[in-house]
């Protein structure tokens, strides 16, 4: 029951916030034009997509965080039994992060993270 | 609940991923229908497991599950690979290599 | 402990030549990464002589998950050949396309492993994490020469209906596993005597049937196999046509005659079909190329065709003319992979037939090298190819097999007209235009003549080699 108050802190943030952005879009005036359509460019044509073209080294970095990401799960079911599973288990873990390390080395010297 | 209605909804979700595969033209969408039919794979397993109260099945789902991303990554890789020299994702575009 | 690890020694002895080359590779130099290729093939050629001596040992390690008995030895041996040869190819293949790199020497030994994972694997799940780690460093290494787009997409192609075919293996792994309780192979073909008309198992194992199917490359899943086989690196083309064949039989073999002993009748039949299918698929298409990576493409369709019929045929002699078989294919196939390598033509790498007419009255030693690697596949005596099939059509006929064998002779009678066109062109005909060139390459040449050396060695000898193959199935028929 005490969490009660902090549900209740969080449907008065959602109404105020809710409100906030739902009602101009009720009450406001709008109407829309070609010109208003257009991003702002400082009054000048056009020159690029306003989400912008997204660089590829986006997509490289996300791809190394997915695998690294992942890898992290197959350490929860040993956590769980670490005490059952003794020294072999811990060996055998620090086997399987040492190669994942490995990995991460090859990532790093080949200059997978950098930036530009 | 038995075991039956997670294996129809394993089954109905491996189909659908079967469908996106051999109907999608678009390279990113073939991957994704690839990854449903997997994860249809990991319902099946986490039933079989839970049914026969074995953990060998819970096992195998978290390697299901590595592989299936370690081949996300790198299908995602060649996409961009492909992107970059051919600027097209679609794969009926490629067709460089015809028979 | 380490006891306990001596029948992993060939597979411990890659992994760990793998993980010294990622260090390697980081160390200087930067440019010029042919050290590698050295240090690579010295861990593949120490794995050979591994698995040769551990043969007549059985054992088991990781709990019963990864086991060695001479079915395992033989294949590690079959693989280790086959990645020996390739890495011996690469070399200054490599350095020729100025594609030199660390990275492609360390995906040629993680794939390597995982082929010899999964001749030694004992449970379904390590069966898929071995085909994965296969698969997965192999359609890298297809996709090696980046700025080529033919490379970029058969390495997509390759990646796309491989994951497919991924997805139908584990469904069938899911399966087997609900039927039976249990992923361990022993235990299921324990299991499974009881439940033989379960529905469960049965769809189970069709659909490990099919994803087996997509990496032999049968009929009807053998699509992809033509244009990952012509856009591939050569060097990237033979391994897959060679080791990751013999992986996919290794296990299958293992899977149909061990684990699924029961149902015999039943995937022998489903398999006389399949083998007559891709036999004479692989063969017909075969005749209507002009490329030559692609037309032995479709004669590796073929070959999985003539394989198939000494697993239909099963028992010692068909099982164990199916080992022959492929360490002969290894050899051959290797052999004309790496003859098609080295020539080129202008800056061009030498794929059309039209590029050999001529090629014997310049090159003689070379056209006389890639045309035995063709009687071979034709299986002309004395070559390997001859023994080969005599073997596994033998096993097929001493079984009732009448017909299928028939088929098979049929086949590689309607094959001969497209091996021999090659050898034709080499011999009779005017070279026109700018001529082909063999590359220089120590390297490569030595690869070739090892080849030439297996081919002629079974195909002068094939008794002790065929003995070895029947005492390497007999742990499977026990």
């Amino acid at each position: 029951m005490e969490y009660v108050t902090i549900l209740m802190v969080f449907g008065i943030a959602l109404l105020v916030g809710g409100a906030m952005i739902g009602l101009p879009t009720l009450l406001a005036p709008r109407r829309a034009t070609a010109v208003k359509a257009e991003p702002f460019e400082c009054g000048k044509d056009l020159l690029a997509l306003p989400e912008g073209r997204f660089a590829i080294k986006f997509s490289t970095v996300a791809i190394f965080f997915i695998i690294f990401d992942i890898e992290v799960m197959l350490i929860f079911p040993w956590a769980v039994q670490v005490r059952p599973l003794g020294w072999p288990g811990y060996l055998a873990m620090l086997v399987f992060l040492g190669i994942l390390m490995l990995g991460f080395l090859y990532m790093w010297k080949k200059g997978g993270l950098e930036w530009d | 609940m038995g075991l039956q209605p997670y294996l129809i909804l394993a089954a109905c979700l491996f189909a659908i991923g079967l469908f996106g595969v051999l109907t999608r033209r678009n390279a990113i969408g073939i991957l994704l229908g690839i990854e449903l039919m997997l994860n249809a794979v990991n319902i099946n397993l986490v039933a079989f497991a839970r049914y026969a109260a074995d953990p060998a099945g819970l096992i195998f789902t978290l390697f299901t599950i590595s592989i299936t991303v370690a081949e996300v990554a790198l299908g995602l890789a060649i996409v961009i690979l492909i992107f970059r020299v051919r600027l097209t994702v679609e794969a009926d575009h490629l067709d460089l290599l015809k028979g | 402990m380490s006891a306990a690890l001596v029948p992993l020694a060939p597979l411990l002895l890659v992994a760990a030549t793998a993980g010294l080359l990622i260090v390697l590779d980081l160390l200087p130099p930067r440019e010029g990464k042919g050290h590698l290729g050295v240090v690579a093939l010295a861990g593949v050629v120490a794995a050979l002589a591994g698995a040769l001596t551990l043969w007549g040992r059985e054992g088991r390690a990781f709990g019963g998950m990864l086991l060695l008995d001479n079915f395992a030895v033989f294949l590690d041996v079959v693989i280790c050949y086959a990645a020996a040869l390739v890495l011996l190819l690469s070399m200054d293949y490599l350095r020729r396309n100025g594609m030199e790199s660390g990275e492609y020497y360390i995906l040629v030994l993680l794939a390597t492993l995982g082929m010899m994972l999964m001749a030694q694997a004992a449970d379904l799940i390590v069966i898929f994490l071995a085909l994965e780690l296969m698969s997965l460093s192999l359609y890298v290494l297809a996709g090696l020469f980046r700025g080529r787009l033919t490379s970029a997409e058969s390495s997509m192609k390759y990646f796309l209906l491989g994951a497919f075919a991924t997805g139908f293996f584990v469904y069938g792994i899911a399966l087997i596993y609900g039927a039976t309780g249990t992923t361990a192979l022993d235990r299921i073909a324990a299991a499974s005597g009881g439940l033989q008309r379960d529905p469960l198992l049965l769809i189970g194992f069709g659909l490990l049937l099919v994803g087996f199917g997509f990496k032999i490359s049968s009929v009807p899943f053998h699509m992809w196999v033509p244009d990952v086989y012509e856009g591939a690196p050569t060097s990237v083309t033979a391994l897959i046509a060679t080791g990751s064949k013999a992986a996919g039989f290794a296990a299958l073999l293992r899977v149909l005659f061990s684990t699924f002993k029961v149902a015999q009748p039943d995937w022998a039949l489903l398999l006389w079909v399949v083998a007559v299918l891709t036999m004479t698929l692989g063969n017909v298409i075969a005749i209507a190329q002009s490329n030559l990576k692609r037309m032995l493409a479709y004669s590796s369709i073929a070959h999985v065709g003539y394989m198939l019929v000494g697993v239909v045929a099963g028992g010692a002699l068909g099982a164990g003319g199916v080992l022959f078989y492929l360490l002969m294919y290894t050899f051959t196939t290797v052999g004309a992979f790496g003859a098609i390598l080295l020539l080129e033509r202008g800056r061009q790498e030498a794929v059309e037939l039209d590029d050999y007419a001529g090629l014997a009255a310049r090159h003689p030693l070379l056209a006389l090298t890639l045309a035995l690697f063709l009687l071979s596949l034709v299986g002309m005596p004395p070559t390997a190819g001859f023994a080969g099939k005599f073997y596994v059509f033998g096993a097929a006929i001493r079984s009732g097999y009448i017909w299928l064998a028939v088929i098979a002779v049929l086949n590689s009678a309607v094959a001969a007209y497209y091996y021999l066109r090659v050898v034709v062109y080499m011999y009779m005909r005017e070279a026109e235009g700018v001529p082909t060139r063999p590359a220089p390459s120590f390297a490569g040449r030595l690869a070739l003549g090892v080849a030439l050396w297996g081919v002629f060695q079974l195909g002068l000898m094939p008794a002790p080699v065929l003995d070895l193959a029947q005492a390497a199935v007999a742990p499977l028929l026990r």
